[in-house]
């Protein structure tokens, strides 16, 4: 018949074992040494790529974290120094001032001093300026007298005398 | 086109030494892209290497989308080599068929329905044998009264009406290709008016013969995917 061919199994009057046989062999020895040589090492580097992009991971999440620590860090400690710097300006400050207020009272009490030395200075002066003067003026006045007066009159009660006159003319005065 | 097959007798074992030739052709091409893709592996994988790791995530979601990983992992390599062999034995018969002395030679081996029935035969057979190993013997024959105890004919008829399909549908997806590839090479080769004319379904056919062959590897590792997830998975 024609379509003879198309029957299931019409190659032969029997069962091909053979083939069977064959065609097990073959292909489970294909798939052994594809196992061996390709799929095997092809998995292999698939799961180490995998491995490594699962550790990649990691370990990018873990300087993530170990920056975000450091960052932390980092902000407290500016803040720490801010607020010594901070500190140290106010202390600073509160230093100077005391400072200005010593040194001025300081200032304020050597002028002071200065002043009423001086003060003591010129009344000690004139004093002896006065008496000086005054001394003068009586020996000044004994001389003028005795030789205005020509009299004779022992030194002792001119000069009692006198002294007594420029008292007097001191009061006057 | 009504070719004989090259037969041989070996003890008594009759081989059709068509179907060997191009198993082994076909095999040994699969090993030789497998091989060659995989030499010079790297982390960042560049050209051919890109291709295989391709397949492998194709078939892994195959097996993913039917059952668990960790019961489906055990099959990743019988995926991939299956997919391969199939695609690539289909291809086979598409440029060219051989015939000496009257025996056909050169074809796609899942043409010959003792190869196609003896793939999902042994596919079957893997699905019983995991069944039984990582189910234990109860869990398995438990499978067969579920979900209702009277059903147990029909999910014995199930069983072999699987192995059936799996590899008639194969077979017959391929076998009816080559014919009509025999045919019109047939009216190609009568006259050049017959060329002329066959020239044009000649190749849209064979274009239609890749798509075929591609999605017959497709649904065969699909299907035996489906088949061991019945017999491996707790639920489905």
């Amino acid at each position: 018949m024609f379509f003879d061919h198309l029957v299931l199994g019409a190659t032969g009057e029997f069962l091909n074992i053979g083939d069977i046989l064959a065609t097990l062999v073959i292909f489970i020895l294909l798939m052994l040494l594809l196992k061996k040589f390709a799929w095997g090492p092809l998995m292999g580097i698939m799961q180490q790529r995998e491995d490594l992009i699962k550790s990649e991971i990691e370990t990018a999440e873990n300087s993530r974290l170990e920056s975000h620590k450091l960052l932390e860090e980092q902000r407290s400690l500016l803040k720490d120094a801010r607020t010594q710097a901070q500190e140290i300006v106010e202390n600073a400050k509160k230093q100077g001032e005391v400072s200005r207020e010593e040194i001025i009272t300081t200032a304020r009490a050597e002028s002071g001093r200065m002043k009423d030395a001086a003060v003591q200075e010129i009344a000690n002066e004139r004093d002896k300026a006065i008496s000086a003067v005054r001394e003068e003026v009586v020996a000044l006045s004994l001389l003028a007298a005795t030789k205005v007066l020509e009299k004779e009159i022992s030194e002792e009660d001119n000069r009692q005398l006198i002294n007594e006159t420029i008292a007097k003319a001191g009061e006057v005065q | 086109m009504d070719h004989g097959a090259p037969m041989l007798e070996v003890f008594g074992i009759w081989f059709n030494l068509s179907n060997v030739m191009m198993l082994l052709v076909a095999a040994l091409i699969v090993f030789l892209i497998a091989f060659i893709a995989t030499r010079n592996l790297q982390l960042k994988p560049t050209g051919m290497q890109n291709f295989m790791e391709w397949i492998m995530d194709f078939v892994k979601g195959i097996i993913n989308s039917n059952m668990d990983w960790r019961d489906g992992g055990r099959f990743h390599v019988l995926g991939i080599t299956l997919i391969m062999f199939i695609f690539v034995s289909n291809m086979l018969g598409l440029p060219f068929a051989i015939v000496v002395n009257g025996d056909l030679w050169w074809k796609s081996p899942t043409a010959d329905p003792t190869v196609a029935m003896t793939l999902a035969a042994m596919v079957l057979i893997l699905s019983h044998y995991y069944g039984v190993k990582l189910k234990g013997l109860k869990g398995y024959s438990a499978g067969y009264i579920k979900p209702m105890p009277f059903l147990f004919p029909l999910k014995v008829i199930e069983e072999f009406a699987n192995t059936l399909t799996l590899g008639l549908r194969l077979y017959g997806n391929i076998y009816a290709g080559e014919i009509l590839l025999t045919l019109l090479a047939g009216l190609a080769s009568a006259s050049i008016f017959g060329f002329a004319a066959g020239i044009l379904p000649m190749m849209l056919w064979q274009g239609f013969s890749i798509f075929i062959g591609a999605i017959q590897a497709f649904i065969f590792v699909m299907l035996t995917m489906v088949y061991l997830s019945h017999k491996v998975a707790d639920d489905h």
